[in-house]
């Protein structure tokens, strides 16, 4: 007999085949050409706009969909792509109800922001699709840098580098690019194997090689790389978890959250994905939203998320709150973990219930036990492998407004470095801002 | 990346995209910040004799109409020429031309039409290093009224007489600018060619009244209880001003003569209409009033980009292009037959179409239970009203019909033989006109 969501433990195939496959489609279909031009009018074309502020790239947001508005879908993304080379990721992945779109004048008269998210996928989408990469080399300088790190804040910066004419040579331990694009977003903010084509595309300006499966940290120091390189960028993310101090965490059962979306992003057939009729999220960031929401698309009959504190203080936006909640999954607040249960396995966890009181947390002293076969752990991802060197300053490498780490020749940017929230959009700033002050550093 | 610089009767500047002569060139702190946007050039802000300067009104001088969304489509305004002194006005110029060298500066001038006030005042202005000038016979209020602007635009001997004193005592190229409130464009423009103007330039606002206020009953915008007839301009006066345009440029005697385009200018694609019908440049005063002077980037980009996807490298490549094409009507060709296309896909179900065509046309939409619309060809004219009034571009096509098919209409074939109004058999004075001539 086939699995279904009632069957026992952690189980693959709990539903019917062709449900996964709705399930794990693009959460906001893409606007068609009348969608984009009806969506584009609204903009007001605000002077020195607020969009553009919010946006931590600062891209020319009223130029770019009076560019749509104008018939110039190309323009518009070049537009966005000068400021933010992963403007097609961060249209998909952005939290615009908190950027962007909170700030929209129509949000604040209306409710009812212009849809920037949207439009700059539209735009980009289209150039995306054609091919053309929008910039090329400036004559070569001669300087060669290392990037550690391919995510979002490593290629941003790789990109700038390259296009000012320097050679960049990216380090990754992993075997693919893209750091959390590619092993971490929700999959159904990133469909059809964009991060991969996204870093295709991005890579067509030239001059960027990228060495994958090599670790900064194994067999390779900081001093040997800047002994090698003209200027050193650390963009190795967060690549660390914090443990869970409860009873009963070796249980089986209990793992990372990352780590099961790490696996559900590398999936080539979600079926074929184990996961546990009844499933608890321990945290209460954008990491628990998508371990969640993605239990239960894979077909758990069960998932609650449960947060030590209230809902106010909660890391992930009402509007990702609302989107757990809509796809079913029940999230409990002021609830901490106390203890994992079962023989061998995990069958369930449990919460004493909290209370806040000038912003220190007590236990109530009342408890809940919830059935679990599955506990996911998203209670905050933590700086690993910071190389000897460079100053860490709360959990972070500690970087000046350009990216400066206390080493000389080496910047930083993006979750592992210090300033600036943990988001694509606010990498690809560092990384950019990085790279255009190593550049006037190598040039002066 | 297509060239834009322009070289417009040997003004050049580094785009085609000019700032006409408004509010947005009154002043050095503006001009500067439009060049730093990167305008290619400005025609400054009417000058008048020296002297006390004109004074304008100190209630609203401007009225508008609005599309949905509370877009501005029209403006009008009861502005005069500037009202700040001469003097002033020169060193600002003067010092604005040396800081932006390679950008164009044109002195827009309005002054008696008396020869001993145009000769006084042009050596000054040529003294700024200013790239010409522009003649401005075409304020339609205030100034008209004073014997100047479109008072003078309306008589073609006045502008003749006057060009002929800018050439005569000025050695900068002379731009004339052209009134719209006119029966007959070229009149003026041949005017001013006679008169030995470099270029026109058209065209200046059309005299307008945009609302009234209902409770006061006095025309807005509305100076203690009463209003006056403003200048029109904005998005909605780009089809008057391409007309005018293109009857310019397809007049034998003014052919020749350079065109600077002006009214409803606000994107790349409004500019490179001008430019397809006869213009060597553009202005833009309406859109930078609503939207700022950024927009000129877009115009710069949105107009490149074009360019190359049409594999043009310089702006002069398509200068007039579209003007063969302009012909009068009784020259189209009557047996080129089309039918309205209703693009399913596309389709939204307002049914926008069927109350125009069923109401108003030729009832030739169907509509089904399940407001599935389509076009009956046995009733379709290809009328274009459907297309027009269809909130989803691209949805409703005219599609041509092929030499032999059967148009369902008149149960005709069709044929790919050009046949005109002149040769028709339903025209009474028909003639043996050539086909095509015209
Ligand atoms: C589950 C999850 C969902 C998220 N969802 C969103 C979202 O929807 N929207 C949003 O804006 N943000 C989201 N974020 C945050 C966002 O993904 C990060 O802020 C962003 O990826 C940070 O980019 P980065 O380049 O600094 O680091 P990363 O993306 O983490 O990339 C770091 C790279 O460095 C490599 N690396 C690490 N150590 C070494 C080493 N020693 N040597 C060589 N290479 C090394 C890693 O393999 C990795 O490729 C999410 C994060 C997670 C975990
Ligand atoms: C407020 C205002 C003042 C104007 N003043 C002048 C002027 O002093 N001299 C002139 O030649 N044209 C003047 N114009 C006309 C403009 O230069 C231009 O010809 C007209 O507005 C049409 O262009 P547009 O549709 O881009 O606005 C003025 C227009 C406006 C709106
Ligand atoms: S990058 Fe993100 S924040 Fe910036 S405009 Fe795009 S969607 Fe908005």
């Amino acid at each position: 007999m086939p699995n279904s969501q009632m069957t026992p433990g952690v189980a693959p195939g709990r539903l019917p085949t062709e449900t996964y496959s709705n399930n794990f489609a693009d959460l906001h279909a893409p606007l068609d050409a009348h969608e984009a031009a009806v969506a584009a009018d609204r903009c007001y074309f605000c002077y020195d706009a607020p969009c553009q502020t919010a946006c931590p790239t600062e891209i020319d947001i009223p130029m770019f969909i009076r560019q749509i508005s104008t018939g110039m879908v190309e323009s518009a993304a070049a537009t966005i792509f000068a400021q933010n080379i992963l403007g097609g990721m961060c249209a998909r992945v952005c939290p615009t109800e908190t950027l962007c779109e909170e700030v929209c004048v129509r949000e604040v008269a209306e409710g009812k922001p212009v849809e920037i998210g949207r439009l700059q996928r539209f735009a980009t989408d289209k150039l995306m699709a054609s091919g053309v990469h929008p910039f090329t080399r400036a004559a070569a300088t001669g300087k060669k840098v290392a990037v550690v790190g391919a995510g979002p804040a490593g290629l941003a910066c790789a990109h700038r580098l390259a296009m000012q004419g320097h050679d960049v040579v990216v380090m990754d331990g992993r075997a693919k690019a893209g750091g959390l694009n590619e092993y971490g977003i929700a999959a159904y903010k990133s469909v059809d194997d964009f991060a991969h084509r996204e870093v295709d595309w991005l890579l067509q300006i030239g001059g960027i090689t990228i060495e994958y499966g090599k670790r900064l940290g194994d067999g390779m120091s900081l001093v040997d790389l800047s002994a090698g390189y003209d200027a050193v960028f650390l963009a190795i993310g967060m690549g660390g978890v914090n443990a869970l101090s409860a009873d009963g965490d070796d249980l089986g059962g209990v793992v990372d959250a990352v780590d099961f979306i790490s696996d559900l992003r590398q999936a080539g057939d979600m079926s074929k994905l184990a996961v546990g009729r009844n499933v608890v999220v321990i945290g209460g960031g954008m990491t628990a939203v998508d371990a969640a929401v993605q239990s239960k698309l894979l077909g758990a009959d069960t998932v609650t998320m449960v947060y030590r504190r209230g809902k106010a203080r909660m890391a992930a936006s009402v509007y990702e709150q609302e989107l757990a909640t809509s796809k079913g999954v029940r999230i409990i607040y002021n609830a901490q973990p106390v203890a994992m249960h079962g023989e061998g396995a995990v069958n369930e966890a449990e919460f004493e219930y909290t209370s806040e009181a000038d912003g220190a947390l007590k236990g109530t002293g009342e408890t809940v036990r919830i059935a679990a076969d599955q506990v996911f752990l998203a209670i905050g991802q933590t700086l690993e492998g910071a190389p000897d060197g460079v100053a860490v300053e709360r959990g972070k490498i500690m970087v000046d407004d350009a990216g400066r780490t206390s080493m000389k020749g080496v910047w930083a940017g993006g979750d592992c470095a210090s300033g600036g929230d943990d988001l694509t959009v606010t990498a690809v700033a560092e990384g950019r801002d990085a790279a255009i002050d190593i550049h006037a550093t190598l040039m002066a | 990346m297509a060239d834009l610089t322009s070289n417009f009767i040997g003004i050049k500047s580094p785009n085609p995209f000019w700032l006409a002569s408004a509010p947005p060139t009154d002043k050095e702190y503006n001009v500067r910040r439009a060049f730093e946007a990167g305008w290619g050039g400005v025609v400054w802000k009417t000058l008048g004799e020296e002297g006390p300067p004109v004074v304008n009104v100190n209630g609203p001088r401007y009225g508008a109409i609005f599309g949905a969304d509370r877009r501005l489509l029209g403006l009008n305004n009861i502005e005069l020429i500037t009202d700040r002194p001469l003097r002033q006005n020169l060193e600002e110029i003067a010092r604005v031309k040396k800081d932006y060298p390679d950008r164009a500066i044109i002195v827009s001038l309005m002054v008696p039409c008396e020869e001993e006030a145009w000769k006084t005042i042009l050596p000054v202005v040529e003294a700024t290093g200013a790239d010409g000038i522009e003649l401005n016979f075409g304020c339609p209020h205030g100034m008209a009224e004073r014997g100047m602007g479109s008072a003078v635009g309306q008589v073609p001997e006045y502008i003749e007489m006057v060009t002929r004193w800018c050439k005569q005592y000025c050695s900068l190229p002379v731009i004339v600018k052209l009134t719209p409130n006119i029966t007959d464009i070229r009149k003026p423009a041949e005017a001013a060619m006679r008169g030995g103007a470099d270029a026109v330039s058209l065209i200046n606002t059309i005299n307008s009244i945009t609302s009234v206020d209902l409770d006061a009953m006095s025309p807005e915008p509305m100076i203690d209880g009463k209003g006056t007839h403003g200048g029109y301009c904005g998005p909605a006066v780009k089809p008057i001003a391409l007309n005018m345009v293109a009857e310019i440029a397809r007049n034998a005697e003014t052919a020749k003569l350079p065109i600077s385009g002006i009214g409803g200018v606000t994107t790349w694609r409004d500019a490179a209409e001008f430019i397809a019908l006869g213009c060597g440049n553009v202005q833009v005063c309406t859109a930078v009033m609503t939207y700022g002077f950024k927009i000129v980037e877009e115009m710069i980009a949105g107009l490149s980009q074009w360019m190359d996807e049409k594999g043009y490298t310089s702006v002069d490549q398509f200068v007039g292009m579209a003007v063969p094409n302009v012909t009068d009507w009784q020259y189209l060709n009557l047996n080129f037959i089309t039918k309205a296309v209703i693009n399913q896909d596309d389709c939204i179900k307002c049914g926008r179409c069927y109350a125009a065509c069923e109401d108003t046309s030729h009832q030739a939409i169907e509509m089904s239970a399940d407001r599935v619309f389509s076009v009956k060809d046995d009733e379709c004219v290809a009328c274009n009203l459907c297309v027009n009034v269809c909130p989803v571009d691209g949805c409703i096509t005219m599609k041509e019909l092929p030499a032999g098919e059967i148009d369902l209409r008149t149960g005709t074939a069709v044929t790919d033989e050009y046949g005109n109004w002149t040769a028709h058999p339903n025209n009474p004075s028909q003639s043996t006109c050539a086909p095509g001539a015209d």
